[in-house]
Protein backbone atom coordinates (compact mmCIF):
# COMPACT_ATOMS: atom_id res chain seq x y z
CA UNK A 1 0.00 0.00 0.00
CA UNK A 2 2.76 2.23 0.58
CA UNK A 3 6.41 1.66 -0.74
CA UNK A 4 9.11 4.10 -0.13
CA UNK A 5 12.52 3.78 -1.23
CA UNK A 6 15.36 5.75 -0.37
CA UNK A 7 13.78 8.45 0.84
CA UNK A 8 16.37 11.33 1.47
CA UNK A 9 15.04 15.08 2.46
CA UNK A 10 17.82 17.95 2.88
CA UNK A 11 17.00 21.11 4.38
CA UNK A 12 18.88 24.46 4.05
CA UNK A 13 19.70 25.91 7.32
CA UNK A 14 21.67 29.05 8.68
CA UNK A 15 24.78 26.65 9.31
CA UNK A 16 24.31 24.71 6.08
CA UNK A 17 22.29 22.06 4.85
CA UNK A 18 20.83 19.53 7.31
CA UNK A 19 20.13 15.68 6.31
CA UNK A 20 17.03 14.94 7.95
CA UNK A 21 16.11 11.72 6.33
CA UNK A 22 19.44 10.16 4.74
CA UNK A 23 17.93 6.97 2.80
CA UNK A 24 14.98 5.31 4.60
CA UNK A 25 13.33 2.56 2.88
CA UNK A 26 9.97 1.47 3.81
CA UNK A 27 7.08 -1.21 2.86
CA UNK A 28 3.73 -0.77 4.34
CA UNK A 29 1.24 -3.56 3.62
CA UNK A 30 -2.57 -3.05 3.14
CA UNK A 31 -4.54 -3.37 6.08
CA UNK A 32 -1.75 -3.05 8.54
CA UNK A 33 -0.52 -0.33 11.69
CA UNK A 34 2.85 -0.03 10.61
CA UNK A 35 4.11 2.18 13.92
CA UNK A 36 7.46 4.80 13.61
CA UNK A 37 9.38 5.19 16.33
CA UNK A 38 11.83 7.49 17.24
CA UNK A 39 13.32 10.25 19.35
CA UNK A 40 12.39 13.98 18.80
CA UNK A 41 14.53 15.43 16.18
CA UNK A 42 15.00 12.02 14.69
CA UNK A 43 13.57 12.83 11.57
CA UNK A 44 9.98 10.77 12.35
CA UNK A 45 8.18 13.42 11.52
CA UNK A 46 9.63 14.46 8.72
CA UNK A 47 8.76 11.00 7.27
CA UNK A 48 5.48 10.97 7.69
CA UNK A 49 5.26 14.49 5.68
CA UNK A 50 7.03 12.33 2.96
CA UNK A 51 4.29 10.23 2.94
CA UNK A 52 1.75 12.65 1.85
CA UNK A 53 4.20 14.90 0.35
CA UNK A 54 3.58 17.72 2.66
CA UNK A 55 7.35 17.48 3.04
CA UNK A 56 8.94 16.88 -0.91
CA UNK A 57 11.48 14.46 -0.46
CA UNK A 58 14.99 15.66 -1.91
CA UNK A 59 15.33 11.94 -3.57
CA UNK A 60 13.26 8.65 -3.35
CA UNK A 61 10.39 7.31 -4.63
CA UNK A 62 6.85 7.33 -2.97
CA UNK A 63 4.20 4.93 -3.89
CA UNK A 64 0.86 5.21 -2.61
CA UNK A 65 -1.62 2.52 -3.10
CA UNK A 66 -0.25 2.09 -6.54
CA UNK A 67 0.20 5.54 -7.59
CA UNK A 68 3.91 7.32 -7.15
CA UNK A 69 3.36 10.80 -5.36
CA UNK A 70 7.22 12.05 -6.49
CA UNK A 71 6.39 11.90 -9.69
CA UNK A 72 2.59 13.71 -9.94
CA UNK A 73 2.15 17.70 -10.52
CA UNK A 74 0.52 19.47 -7.58
CA UNK A 75 -2.72 18.94 -9.01
CA UNK A 76 -2.79 15.55 -9.20
CA UNK A 77 -1.09 15.44 -6.17
CA UNK A 78 -4.16 17.45 -4.71
CA UNK A 79 -6.21 14.88 -6.16
CA UNK A 80 -3.82 11.71 -4.59
CA UNK A 81 -4.03 13.63 -0.88
CA UNK A 82 -7.64 12.60 -0.97
CA UNK A 83 -6.29 8.99 -0.42
CA UNK A 84 -4.43 9.97 2.59
CA UNK A 85 -6.21 10.73 5.43
CA UNK A 86 -3.96 12.53 8.37
CA UNK A 87 -4.59 13.23 11.99
CA UNK A 88 -2.29 15.26 14.22
CA UNK A 89 -0.91 15.94 17.35
CA UNK A 90 -2.54 19.33 17.95
CA UNK A 91 -5.79 18.18 16.18
CA UNK A 92 -5.40 20.93 13.75
CA UNK A 93 -9.13 21.62 13.83
CA UNK A 94 -11.23 25.02 12.16
CA UNK A 95 -11.87 27.13 15.16
CA UNK A 96 -14.40 28.89 13.26
CA UNK A 97 -16.80 25.85 11.76
CA UNK A 98 -18.85 23.42 14.01
CA UNK A 99 -17.50 19.53 14.40
CA UNK A 100 -19.99 19.11 12.08
CA UNK A 101 -18.79 21.41 9.39
CA UNK A 102 -15.29 20.34 10.43
CA UNK A 103 -15.99 16.41 9.22
CA UNK A 104 -17.70 18.03 6.27
CA UNK A 105 -14.37 20.24 5.16
CA UNK A 106 -12.65 17.59 2.88
CA UNK A 107 -16.36 16.92 1.37
CA UNK A 108 -16.99 20.65 0.76
CA UNK A 109 -13.07 21.00 -0.87
CA UNK A 110 -14.02 17.78 -2.82
CA UNK A 111 -17.34 19.72 -4.20
CA UNK A 112 -19.63 17.10 -2.56
CA UNK A 113 -23.26 18.49 -2.18
CA UNK A 114 -25.25 19.09 0.94
CA UNK A 115 -26.97 15.86 0.79
CA UNK A 116 -23.99 14.34 0.06
CA UNK A 117 -21.96 15.64 2.84
CA UNK A 118 -25.00 14.86 5.30
CA UNK A 119 -25.01 11.02 4.24
CA UNK A 120 -21.32 11.00 5.02
CA UNK A 121 -20.43 12.99 8.15
CA UNK A 122 -23.45 11.65 10.41
CA UNK A 123 -22.29 8.27 10.24
CA UNK A 124 -19.37 9.27 10.86
CA UNK A 125 -20.39 11.50 14.03
CA UNK A 126 -22.13 8.30 14.69
CA UNK A 127 -18.35 6.15 14.65
CA UNK A 128 -16.29 8.61 16.73
CA UNK A 129 -19.66 8.94 19.08
CA UNK A 130 -19.73 12.44 18.56
CA UNK A 131 -23.55 12.25 17.39
CA UNK A 132 -24.59 15.17 20.53
CA UNK A 133 -21.83 17.23 20.00
CA UNK A 134 -22.34 18.40 16.33
CA UNK A 135 -23.35 21.70 16.46
CA UNK A 136 -20.27 22.48 19.17
CA UNK A 137 -17.27 24.39 18.00
CA UNK A 138 -13.69 22.71 18.96
CA UNK A 139 -13.16 25.35 22.16
CA UNK A 140 -15.50 23.39 23.69
CA UNK A 141 -14.79 20.33 23.35
CA UNK A 142 -11.50 18.26 25.34
CA UNK A 143 -8.56 16.67 23.83
CA UNK A 144 -9.86 13.78 23.07
CA UNK A 145 -13.35 14.49 21.41
CA UNK A 146 -10.66 16.83 19.36
CA UNK A 147 -8.86 14.20 18.16
CA UNK A 148 -12.06 12.24 17.63
CA UNK A 149 -13.49 15.17 15.49
CA UNK A 150 -9.55 14.75 13.52
CA UNK A 151 -10.26 11.27 12.79
CA UNK A 152 -13.91 11.74 11.62
CA UNK A 153 -12.61 14.49 9.06
CA UNK A 154 -9.88 12.43 7.99
CA UNK A 155 -12.13 9.48 7.31
CA UNK A 156 -14.44 11.67 5.39
CA UNK A 157 -12.74 11.46 2.03
CA UNK A 158 -12.42 7.67 2.32
CA UNK A 159 -8.86 7.28 2.40
CA UNK A 160 -6.81 4.16 2.19
CA UNK A 161 -4.11 5.58 4.33
CA UNK A 162 -4.58 6.67 8.08
CA UNK A 163 -1.50 8.96 9.21
CA UNK A 164 -1.06 9.31 12.57
CA UNK A 165 1.61 12.37 14.00
CA UNK A 166 1.61 11.99 17.63
CA UNK A 167 -1.83 11.56 17.78
CA UNK A 168 -2.29 10.67 21.48
CA UNK A 169 1.24 12.70 22.48
CA UNK A 170 -0.90 15.64 23.58
CA UNK A 171 -3.63 13.46 25.12
CA UNK A 172 -3.58 12.04 28.88
CA UNK A 173 -2.73 8.11 29.47
CA UNK A 174 -7.02 7.16 29.31
CA UNK A 175 -7.82 9.45 26.31
CA UNK A 176 -4.83 8.12 25.09
CA UNK A 177 -6.14 4.37 25.24
CA UNK A 178 -9.46 5.45 24.21
CA UNK A 179 -8.13 6.81 21.10
CA UNK A 180 -5.42 4.30 20.20
CA UNK A 181 -8.62 1.24 20.86
CA UNK A 182 -10.98 3.86 18.01
CA UNK A 183 -8.21 3.77 15.59
CA UNK A 184 -7.45 -0.18 16.10
CA UNK A 185 -11.13 -0.47 15.49
CA UNK A 186 -11.04 1.96 12.37
CA UNK A 187 -8.29 -0.08 10.92
CA UNK A 188 -10.18 -3.51 11.55
CA UNK A 189 -13.58 -2.40 10.13
CA UNK A 190 -12.46 -0.23 7.75
CA UNK A 191 -9.42 -2.67 6.29
CA UNK A 192 -7.48 1.06 6.71
CA UNK A 193 -3.85 1.23 6.39
CA UNK A 194 -2.57 3.02 9.57
CA UNK A 195 0.90 4.81 9.86
CA UNK A 196 1.63 5.91 13.50
CA UNK A 197 4.31 8.51 14.43
CA UNK A 198 4.89 8.32 17.87
CA UNK A 199 7.54 8.29 20.87
CA UNK A 200 5.55 6.39 22.68
CA UNK A 201 6.59 2.56 23.05
CA UNK A 202 3.34 2.32 24.48
CA UNK A 203 1.73 3.44 21.20
CA UNK A 204 3.24 0.78 19.40
CA UNK A 205 2.74 -1.80 21.85
CA UNK A 206 -0.86 -1.07 21.81
CA UNK A 207 -1.69 -1.23 18.19
CA UNK A 208 1.19 -1.95 15.78
CA UNK A 209 1.64 -5.05 14.02
CA UNK A 210 4.69 -3.53 13.01
CA UNK A 211 7.36 -1.53 13.99
CA UNK A 212 10.62 0.95 12.79
CA UNK A 213 13.10 2.52 14.97
CA UNK A 214 14.34 5.72 13.64
CA UNK A 215 17.42 7.34 14.49
CA UNK A 216 19.26 10.27 13.00
CA UNK A 217 17.59 9.83 9.61
CA UNK A 218 17.64 6.42 9.18
CA UNK A 219 15.91 3.35 10.23
CA UNK A 220 17.75 1.40 13.04
CA UNK A 221 15.81 -2.02 12.98
CA UNK A 222 12.52 -2.72 11.67
CA UNK A 223 10.12 -5.51 12.22
CA UNK A 224 6.75 -6.98 13.82
CA UNK A 225 6.33 -5.48 17.24
CA UNK A 226 6.84 -9.06 18.53
CA UNK A 227 10.14 -9.57 17.42
CA UNK A 228 11.31 -6.09 17.99
CA UNK A 229 9.76 -6.52 21.82
CA UNK A 230 11.01 -9.74 22.44
CA UNK A 231 14.53 -9.51 20.51
CA UNK A 232 15.70 -5.86 20.27
CA UNK A 233 18.99 -5.42 18.51
CA UNK A 234 19.98 -1.98 18.83
CA UNK A 235 20.71 0.29 22.44
CA UNK A 236 17.99 2.85 20.77
CA UNK A 237 15.01 -0.22 20.92
CA UNK A 238 16.14 -1.38 23.73
CA UNK A 239 16.03 1.93 25.35
CA UNK A 240 12.22 2.59 24.06
CA UNK A 241 11.30 -0.88 25.21
CA UNK A 242 12.60 -0.49 28.56
CA UNK A 243 10.25 1.85 29.36
CA UNK A 244 7.21 0.16 28.37
CA UNK A 245 8.91 -3.43 29.92
CA UNK A 246 10.99 -3.16 32.55
CA UNK A 247 14.11 -5.35 32.39
CA UNK A 248 15.70 -4.44 35.96
CA UNK A 249 15.84 -7.06 38.47
CA UNK A 250 13.60 -7.06 41.34
CA UNK A 251 14.71 -3.84 43.65
CA UNK A 252 16.06 -7.04 46.12
CA UNK A 253 18.71 -8.26 43.71
CA UNK A 254 19.93 -4.59 42.26
CA UNK A 255 22.48 -4.16 44.46
CA UNK A 256 23.58 -7.85 44.78
CA UNK A 257 26.53 -9.07 43.25
CA UNK A 258 26.09 -11.16 40.46
CA UNK A 259 28.82 -13.98 40.29
CA UNK A 260 28.85 -16.25 36.66
CA UNK A 261 29.85 -19.82 39.00
CA UNK A 262 27.69 -20.64 42.23
CA UNK A 263 28.62 -19.59 45.10
CA UNK A 264 27.69 -21.33 48.99
CA UNK A 265 24.36 -21.11 49.41
CA UNK A 266 23.58 -18.94 46.05
CA UNK A 267 20.55 -19.09 43.73
CA UNK A 268 20.80 -19.34 40.13
CA UNK A 269 18.33 -15.95 38.36
CA UNK A 270 16.82 -16.63 35.02
CA UNK A 271 14.80 -14.83 33.09
CA UNK A 272 12.12 -16.78 31.31
CA UNK A 273 10.42 -14.95 28.07
CA UNK A 274 6.89 -16.57 27.26
CA UNK A 275 5.45 -15.66 23.61
CA UNK A 276 2.23 -16.36 22.22
CA UNK A 277 0.70 -19.94 23.22
CA UNK A 278 4.30 -21.01 25.14
CA UNK A 279 2.58 -18.90 27.76
CA UNK A 280 -0.21 -21.42 28.63
CA UNK A 281 2.67 -24.35 29.05
CA UNK A 282 3.02 -25.34 32.96
CA UNK A 283 6.71 -24.84 32.68
CA UNK A 284 7.74 -23.83 36.53
CA UNK A 285 5.57 -27.16 37.57
CA UNK A 286 7.71 -29.31 35.24
CA UNK A 287 10.78 -28.13 36.58
CA UNK A 288 10.17 -28.80 39.92
CA UNK A 289 8.21 -31.69 39.46
CA UNK A 290 10.98 -33.65 37.18
CA UNK A 291 14.43 -32.04 38.59
CA UNK A 292 15.69 -32.27 42.69
CA UNK A 293 15.40 -27.95 42.83
CA UNK A 294 13.42 -25.55 44.85
CA UNK A 295 12.39 -23.08 42.67
CA UNK A 296 11.32 -19.71 43.62
CA UNK A 297 9.44 -16.80 41.53
CA UNK A 298 10.92 -13.25 42.03
CA UNK A 299 8.77 -11.34 39.26
CA UNK A 300 6.19 -12.47 37.20
CA UNK A 301 4.13 -9.83 34.41
CA UNK A 302 1.38 -11.25 31.74
CA UNK A 303 1.17 -8.36 29.58
CA UNK A 304 -0.25 -8.29 25.96
CA UNK A 305 1.73 -6.92 22.89
CA UNK A 306 -1.29 -5.97 20.75
CA UNK A 307 -3.19 -9.77 20.98
CA UNK A 308 -0.42 -11.79 21.44
CA UNK A 309 0.00 -12.65 25.64
CA UNK A 310 3.76 -12.04 26.41
CA UNK A 311 5.06 -12.87 29.79
CA UNK A 312 8.10 -12.69 31.74
CA UNK A 313 9.30 -13.87 34.76
CA UNK A 314 12.34 -14.10 36.60
CA UNK A 315 13.08 -17.69 39.04
CA UNK A 316 15.33 -18.29 41.70
CA UNK A 317 16.83 -21.98 41.35
CA UNK A 318 18.65 -23.69 44.35
CA UNK A 319 19.83 -27.00 44.06
CA UNK A 320 22.41 -29.33 43.34
CA UNK A 321 24.57 -28.23 40.37
CA UNK A 322 24.15 -30.79 38.13
CA UNK A 323 19.94 -30.94 38.40
CA UNK A 324 20.07 -27.09 38.14
CA UNK A 325 22.30 -27.84 34.79
CA UNK A 326 19.34 -30.59 33.90
CA UNK A 327 16.80 -28.01 34.62
CA UNK A 328 18.24 -25.44 32.51
CA UNK A 329 18.61 -28.21 29.07
CA UNK A 330 14.77 -28.80 30.22
CA UNK A 331 13.95 -25.06 30.07
CA UNK A 332 15.69 -24.64 26.56
CA UNK A 333 13.90 -27.46 25.11
CA UNK A 334 10.51 -25.36 25.85
CA UNK A 335 9.19 -22.86 23.91
CA UNK A 336 9.94 -19.99 25.44
CA UNK A 337 13.09 -17.85 25.91
CA UNK A 338 15.94 -18.43 28.81
CA UNK A 339 18.38 -16.46 29.95
CA UNK A 340 20.63 -16.93 33.11
CA UNK A 341 21.80 -13.96 34.84
CA UNK A 342 23.70 -15.63 37.29
CA UNK A 343 24.13 -16.87 40.79
CA UNK A 344 23.20 -14.42 44.11
CA UNK A 345 23.61 -15.25 47.62
CA UNK A 346 20.74 -15.10 49.93
CA UNK A 347 23.57 -13.04 52.04
CA UNK A 348 23.75 -10.24 49.46
CA UNK A 349 19.93 -10.28 49.00
CA UNK A 350 19.69 -9.84 53.60
CA UNK A 351 22.10 -7.51 53.09
CA UNK A 352 20.29 -5.54 50.67
CA UNK B 1 -27.10 76.77 18.31
CA UNK B 2 -29.42 77.89 15.41
CA UNK B 3 -31.92 75.54 13.56
CA UNK B 4 -28.91 76.63 10.26
CA UNK B 5 -25.92 75.36 12.39
CA UNK B 6 -27.72 71.92 13.42
CA UNK B 7 -28.58 71.52 9.80
CA UNK B 8 -25.05 72.05 8.99
CA UNK B 9 -23.83 69.86 11.72
CA UNK B 10 -26.20 66.77 10.29
CA UNK B 11 -24.78 67.43 6.63
CA UNK B 12 -21.35 67.70 7.51
CA UNK B 13 -21.45 64.45 9.82
CA UNK B 14 -23.20 62.93 6.39
CA UNK B 15 -20.49 63.63 4.13
CA UNK B 16 -18.15 62.27 6.55
CA UNK B 17 -20.13 59.04 7.15
CA UNK B 18 -19.81 59.15 3.22
CA UNK B 19 -16.86 59.61 2.83
CA UNK B 20 -15.29 57.00 5.12
CA UNK B 21 -17.89 54.57 4.27
CA UNK B 22 -16.79 54.73 0.47
CA UNK B 23 -13.25 54.66 1.23
CA UNK B 24 -13.42 51.95 3.48
CA UNK B 25 -15.17 49.59 1.26
CA UNK B 26 -12.79 49.99 -1.46
CA UNK B 27 -10.58 49.76 0.40
CA UNK B 28 -11.58 46.78 2.18
CA UNK B 29 -12.06 45.22 -1.39
CA UNK B 30 -8.46 45.51 -2.30
CA UNK B 31 -7.03 45.56 0.89
CA UNK B 32 -8.17 42.21 2.11
CA UNK B 33 -6.59 40.40 -0.68
CA UNK B 34 -3.26 42.91 -0.39
CA UNK B 35 -3.23 41.51 3.50
CA UNK B 36 -3.77 37.65 2.21
CA UNK B 37 -1.05 38.31 -0.28
CA UNK B 38 1.53 39.67 2.07
CA UNK B 39 0.89 36.55 4.05
CA UNK B 40 0.48 34.11 1.18
CA UNK B 41 3.57 34.71 -0.63
CA UNK B 42 5.90 34.75 2.33
CA UNK B 43 8.80 32.08 2.95
CA UNK B 44 7.16 28.70 3.64
CA UNK B 45 3.80 29.64 2.98
CA UNK B 46 1.11 28.11 0.40
CA UNK B 47 2.11 31.02 -2.60
CA UNK B 48 5.77 31.19 -1.60
CA UNK B 49 7.45 34.15 -3.88
CA UNK B 50 9.63 35.82 -2.16
CA UNK B 51 10.43 38.43 -4.78
CA UNK B 52 6.80 39.36 -5.36
CA UNK B 53 6.30 39.81 -1.30
CA UNK B 54 9.27 41.97 -1.01
CA UNK B 55 8.43 44.22 -3.79
CA UNK B 56 4.47 44.56 -2.16
CA UNK B 57 5.78 45.04 1.18
CA UNK B 58 8.56 47.99 0.18
CA UNK B 59 5.57 49.57 -1.84
CA UNK B 60 2.94 48.94 1.58
CA UNK B 61 5.71 50.81 3.30
CA UNK B 62 6.30 53.75 1.57
CA UNK B 63 2.55 54.64 1.23
CA UNK B 64 2.14 54.12 4.90
CA UNK B 65 4.80 56.38 5.98
CA UNK B 66 3.76 59.40 3.73
CA UNK B 67 1.49 61.49 6.33
CA UNK B 68 -1.91 61.87 4.94
CA UNK B 69 -1.89 65.45 4.81
CA UNK B 70 0.92 65.10 2.66
CA UNK B 71 -0.21 62.61 0.41
CA UNK B 72 -3.72 64.50 -0.24
CA UNK B 73 -2.09 67.29 -1.76
CA UNK B 74 1.03 65.04 -3.18
CA UNK B 75 -1.83 62.93 -5.53
CA UNK B 76 -3.83 65.55 -6.89
CA UNK B 77 -3.07 64.91 -10.20
CA UNK B 78 -4.66 61.31 -9.79
CA UNK B 79 -7.20 62.25 -7.71
CA UNK B 80 -7.99 64.77 -10.92
CA UNK B 81 -7.84 61.70 -13.38
CA UNK B 82 -10.15 59.27 -11.10
CA UNK B 83 -12.90 61.80 -9.88
CA UNK B 84 -12.27 64.42 -12.42
CA UNK B 85 -11.72 67.38 -10.04
CA UNK B 86 -9.63 67.66 -7.20
CA UNK B 87 -11.60 69.57 -5.11
CA UNK B 88 -14.61 68.00 -2.54
CA UNK B 89 -15.71 65.52 -0.77
CA UNK B 90 -15.81 62.89 -4.06
CA UNK B 91 -12.08 63.97 -4.54
CA UNK B 92 -11.09 63.67 -0.61
CA UNK B 93 -12.31 59.70 -0.86
CA UNK B 94 -9.31 58.87 -3.32
CA UNK B 95 -6.45 59.82 -1.14
CA UNK B 96 -8.62 58.57 1.73
CA UNK B 97 -9.33 55.06 -0.13
CA UNK B 98 -5.25 55.01 -1.45
CA UNK B 99 -4.23 55.76 2.25
CA UNK B 100 -6.03 53.21 3.82
CA UNK B 101 -5.26 50.35 1.58
CA UNK B 102 -1.77 49.37 2.85
CA UNK B 103 -3.14 50.15 6.34
CA UNK B 104 -5.87 47.46 6.26
CA UNK B 105 -3.59 45.01 3.91
CA UNK B 106 -0.80 45.84 7.07
CA UNK B 107 -3.56 44.78 9.60
CA UNK B 108 -5.17 42.05 7.66
CA UNK B 109 -1.68 40.27 7.47
CA UNK B 110 -1.38 40.67 11.25
CA UNK B 111 -4.79 38.97 11.84
CA UNK B 112 -3.95 36.30 8.96
CA UNK B 113 -0.73 35.36 10.13
CA UNK B 114 -2.28 34.30 13.79
CA UNK B 115 -3.52 31.52 12.18
CA UNK B 116 -1.83 27.98 13.16
CA UNK B 117 -0.03 26.67 10.26
CA UNK B 118 -1.30 23.48 11.19
CA UNK B 119 -4.36 24.14 10.24
CA UNK B 120 -3.35 24.98 6.79
CA UNK B 121 -1.14 21.78 6.67
CA UNK B 122 -4.45 19.95 7.21
CA UNK B 123 -5.90 21.24 4.93
CA UNK B 124 -3.03 21.00 2.39
CA UNK B 125 -3.70 17.15 3.62
CA UNK B 126 -6.92 16.91 2.41
CA UNK B 127 -5.76 18.05 -1.04
CA UNK B 128 -6.90 22.01 -0.63
CA UNK B 129 -5.69 24.50 -3.32
CA UNK B 130 -4.44 27.39 -2.30
CA UNK B 131 -7.51 29.42 -3.13
CA UNK B 132 -9.61 26.54 -0.76
CA UNK B 133 -6.95 27.32 1.95
CA UNK B 134 -7.44 31.08 1.52
CA UNK B 135 -11.23 30.96 1.15
CA UNK B 136 -12.59 28.07 3.47
CA UNK B 137 -9.57 28.26 6.19
CA UNK B 138 -7.19 31.50 6.63
CA UNK B 139 -10.59 34.17 6.03
CA UNK B 140 -12.82 32.31 8.46
CA UNK B 141 -9.93 31.24 10.76
CA UNK B 142 -9.22 35.46 10.99
CA UNK B 143 -12.66 37.00 10.36
CA UNK B 144 -12.74 37.92 13.81
CA UNK B 145 -9.38 39.41 13.96
CA UNK B 146 -9.97 40.84 10.51
CA UNK B 147 -13.21 42.59 11.83
CA UNK B 148 -11.47 44.16 14.62
CA UNK B 149 -8.38 45.47 13.16
CA UNK B 150 -11.07 47.05 10.37
CA UNK B 151 -12.59 48.76 12.92
CA UNK B 152 -9.39 50.63 13.83
CA UNK B 153 -9.30 51.14 10.66
CA UNK B 154 -12.45 53.09 10.16
CA UNK B 155 -11.16 54.87 13.17
CA UNK B 156 -8.51 56.12 11.98
CA UNK B 157 -10.49 56.88 8.80
CA UNK B 158 -13.02 59.44 10.53
CA UNK B 159 -9.84 61.11 12.04
CA UNK B 160 -8.01 61.84 8.52
CA UNK B 161 -11.16 62.45 6.78
CA UNK B 162 -10.93 65.54 8.79
CA UNK B 163 -7.91 66.91 7.10
CA UNK B 164 -10.21 66.32 4.19
CA UNK B 165 -11.39 70.45 4.42
CA UNK B 166 -8.19 71.28 2.98
CA UNK B 167 -9.32 69.92 -0.44
CA UNK B 168 -12.76 71.22 0.20
CA UNK B 169 -13.95 67.77 1.32
CA UNK B 170 -16.76 69.20 4.02
CA UNK B 171 -17.09 66.70 6.64
CA UNK B 172 -17.10 67.03 10.61
CA UNK B 173 -13.15 68.20 10.58
CA UNK B 174 -14.09 70.93 8.13
CA UNK B 175 -16.82 72.38 10.04
CA UNK B 176 -15.06 72.63 13.20
CA UNK B 177 -11.98 73.89 11.71
CA UNK B 178 -13.95 76.67 9.17
CA UNK B 179 -16.71 77.93 11.95
CA UNK B 180 -15.59 76.33 15.35
CA UNK B 181 -11.81 77.75 14.88
CA UNK B 182 -11.81 80.14 12.24
CA UNK B 183 -15.16 82.21 13.41
CA UNK B 184 -14.49 81.54 17.04
CA UNK B 185 -17.61 79.76 17.97
CA UNK B 186 -16.18 77.15 20.86
CA UNK B 187 -20.02 76.09 20.89
CA UNK B 188 -19.83 74.40 16.96
CA UNK B 189 -16.71 73.02 18.02
CA UNK B 190 -18.03 71.10 20.71
CA UNK B 191 -20.99 70.01 19.09
CA UNK B 192 -18.66 68.47 15.82
CA UNK B 193 -16.04 66.69 18.79
CA UNK B 194 -18.80 65.27 20.94
CA UNK B 195 -20.76 63.98 17.13
CA UNK B 196 -17.04 62.63 16.94
CA UNK B 197 -16.63 61.01 19.78
CA UNK B 198 -19.93 59.33 19.59
CA UNK B 199 -19.43 58.27 15.91
CA UNK B 200 -16.43 56.50 17.27
CA UNK B 201 -18.01 54.91 19.93
CA UNK B 202 -20.51 53.79 17.71
CA UNK B 203 -18.19 52.29 15.55
CA UNK B 204 -15.83 50.64 18.12
CA UNK B 205 -19.10 49.02 19.92
CA UNK B 206 -20.33 47.58 16.37
CA UNK B 207 -17.01 46.24 15.66
CA UNK B 208 -16.43 44.42 19.38
CA UNK B 209 -19.95 43.14 18.87
CA UNK B 210 -19.03 41.61 15.42
CA UNK B 211 -15.62 40.43 16.06
CA UNK B 212 -17.36 38.65 19.63
CA UNK B 213 -19.88 37.24 17.74
CA UNK B 214 -17.63 35.65 15.12
CA UNK B 215 -15.16 34.59 17.59
CA UNK B 216 -15.43 30.61 18.16
CA UNK B 217 -11.99 30.38 20.16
Amino acid sequence: MIKLSHIEKTYDSAAGPVMALKGIDLEIKRGEIYGIIGLSGAGKSTLIRCINMLERPTAGKVIVAGEELTALSNKELRRARKNIGMIFQHFNLLSSATVYDNIAFPLRLAGVDAAGIKAKVEPLLELVGLEDKAHQYPAQLSGGQKQRVGIARALASDPKVLLCDEATSALDPQTTKAILELIKDINHKLQLTVVVITHEMQVIKEICDKVAVIEHGVIAEQGTVLEVFTNPQQPITKEFISVVISNELPSAFRQAEISPTPLPGSQLLVRLTFIGDSADDPVIAGLIRNFQIEVSILFGNLDHIKLTPYGRMIIGITGEQAEIDKALAYLSSKELKTEVIGYVTRHARIAD
Amino acid sequence: MSQDMLALLIKSLGETVYMVTVSMVIATVIGVPLGVLLVTTAKNQILECIVFNRVLAAVVNTVRSIPFIILMVAIIPLTRIIVGSSIGTAAAMVPLTIAAIPFIGRQVETSLKEVEYGVIEAALAMGASPFQIIWHVLLPEAVAGIISQLTTVVIALVGSSAMAGAIGGGGLGDLAIRYGYQRFRPEVMLATVIVLVVLVQIVQFAGNFAAKKLNKK
